[in-house]
């Protein structure tokens, strides 16, 4: 294995790990479509960044992305509380807005962004070796894999720390609020990580692939596991090998790594569906049946 | 006919909420004695779980105030146990019946501070209590309404609260469930707590509650159950519906014959 075979593995493990931390939460939520939403309505940010810097630094992309996620995450519960309309069509008002911001700033003023489509969307995790960081004029190894390492240190931390709150206010947020937690502010802290998270990984991965990993290895664990400490550590693992196992079917078909580690990740959710048909047989797989809902307004 | 007591420890003062500018609740005053067990009736849309959501700062109030034992609601939140709607969470959540428990030590824990062993012993004991102790490690979505039910009472207790506001309870619960949460309730009451329960059924009403709110967007009557819980004031309340209240009617006469055999 070549140095830089290991560093496209080990920056998209890192990643991936990251999303499906974050993807249990967003599942339990029923919020799972944020990630996508987050992912697009950056672009204006991208673009105003790039307009008033005039630079492609990441750094201040990075910026910019970061605080359009926010104010995705922001605008979506406002639109959803304040004008009465369900979540889910207040995400999509939100981010196809944002959006189309961002295709007109870009069309109108800056033509020459050098903002490739196809790279946006399956990213492109060969050239990631490629864009190094330096230590004063010594390169100190890609730029990427430092970012993925630092969020995923972040996020683990905020997790561990924070554990308790986070399960109580997704549970129960009437019964968080009356033990006088801000659920608000835990929702807000929460967003932030996860437009973090998408910004830094898109730039890597392709926004494809932050879907898939906040999304599949999350549902999987959901599946198999009953409780929330161990869906985190299974999503997780779930997400590693999703990472490595698609980065050698590539490396084997000669294929696109990011179409390939969604494609392992979608094998393990199935191996997880089945698996816990086999295993369960009496607990049938739809809500109507589980006898929570059903007993109860009869 | 409002009855108003000295020393309550629940005290709402004009309280008015509106939800989209449209208002739900007009006007409630009333105050609660200690040692009370508490039924707030009243119609659908009345709004009963608005008003205690409301006194649990879960809804914002657009004139009035609650005070609870004479205070301010941040300053006696570990006196205070919410118990919403048992449909009101997803029991697909991963975690087991152990575990929601002990969330109703979380209240007394710092934000980074693991749960000690006498809060994992307490929550046990309510489990215990509640007759759940060998579902402890059942996942949520395994249980029975009743059961679940059952656990949101024993995060309450685990709450170890003086002041109890329950949201519909006895929802979906068969009724043997039911005696044995009636149960927990008298005992409780009995220990010098107050609770307040949101509540459907009027047939159990006489039987179960020693403190009646009467609730119809503005408060039709707060008093004990024997001076409130007559004809006249429940048709204020219920309004129109004569087939139940020709039922009530009778019951209220014949109320020497309970109607449900405990």
């Amino acid at each position: 294995m070549h140095f830089s075979d290991f560093i496209i593995v080990f920056t998209a493990s890192c990643i991936a790990i990251t999303c499906a931390l974050l993807g249990c939460f967003l599942v339990l939520r029923k919020m799972a479509m944020m990630g996508d939403a987050i992912s697009h309505s950056v672009l204006p940010g991208i673009a105003i960044a790039y307009l008033l810097s005039n630079s492609r630094d990441s750094w201040v992309m990075l910026l910019g992305a970061t605080a359009f996620g926010i104010l995705t995450t922001l605008l979506i519960e406002q639109v959803h509380q304040r004008m009465r309309v369900q979540e889910d069509a207040s995400i999509g008002l939100v981010f196809t807005a944002f959006f189309s911001i961002g295709v007109i700033i870009i069309s109108a003023y800056a033509e020459n962004i050098d903002l490739d489509q196809e790279c946006v969307l399956y990213g492109e995790m060969v050239h990631l070796p490629l864009q190094s960081l330096y230590w004063g004029k010594q390169a100190i190894g890609p730029m990427a894999m430092y970012n993925a390492v630092v969020m995923l240190l972040l996020v683990l931390t905020a997790i561990v720390l924070a554990f308790r709150r986070l399960q109580v206010c997704t549970f129960d947020p009437g019964f968080a609020v009356s033990l006088g937690i801000s659920v608000s502010v835990w929702h807000y802290l929460l967003m932030s990580l996860v437009s973090f998270t998408t910004v830094v990984s898109f730039e890597a991965v392709g926004a494809i692939l932050v879907v898939a990993f906040l999304v599949v290895p999350s549902s999987a664990a959901f599946l198999l596991t009953q409780r929330l400490s161990h869906m985190l550590v299974l999503a997780a693992l779930i997400a590693l090998f999703s990472a490595v196992g698609g980065y050698y079917l590539a490396y084997w078909l000669d294929a696109s790594i990011a179409g390939c580690m969604t494609c392992v990740a979608g094998l393990f959710f199935l191996v997880a569906f089945l698996s816990q048909r086999l295993l369960n047989k009496t607990i049938p797989l739809t809500k109507e049946n589980t006898g929570t809902k059903a007993i109860g307004i009869n | 006919m409002i009855t108003h007591v000295e020393n309550p420890v629940v005290e709402v003062h004009d309280l008015t909420v509106s939800y989209h500018k449209k208002p739900v609740l007009w006007g409630v005053d009333f105050t609660l004695p200690q040692g009370a067990l508490v039924g707030i009736l009243g119609p659908n849309g009345a709004g009963k779980s608005t008003l205690i959501k409301t006194i649990m700062g879960l809804i914002p109030h657009s004139s009035g105030f609650s005070k609870l034992f004479g205070k301010e609601l941040s300053e006696v939140r570990n006196r205070v146990s919410y118990v919403p709607q048992r449909e009101s969470v997803d029991w697909d959540f991963p975690a087991s019946a152990y575990d929601v428990v002990l969330m109703g030590r979380y209240g007394k824990l710092g934000l980074f501070n693991r749960p000690r062993k006498a809060d994992k012993e307490m929550a046990m004991n309510c489990l215990e209590k509640v007759g759940m102790a060998d579902f402890a490690h059942r996942q949520i979505a395994q249980l029975s309404g009743g059961q679940q039910q059952r656990v949101f009472l024993a995060r309450a207790l685990a709450q170890d609260a003086d002041l109890y506001f329950m949201d519909e309870p006895f929802a979906g619960v068969d009724a043997s469930t039911e005696a044995i949460l009636m149960d927990i309730l008298k005992s409780m009451v009995t220990r010098g707590k107050t609770v307040a329960v949101v509540h459907h059924d009027l047939q159990s009403v006489k039987e179960y509650f020693s403190w009646v709110l009467l609730l119809n967007m503005r408060l039709v009557a707060s008093g004990k159950t024997e001076e409130v819980f007559q004809e006249e004031l429940l048709q204020r309340t219920f309004g129109g519906k004569l087939t139940l209240l020709s039922k009530m009617s009778e019951l209220v006469h014949k109320n020497e014959f309970p109607v449900r055999e405990s």
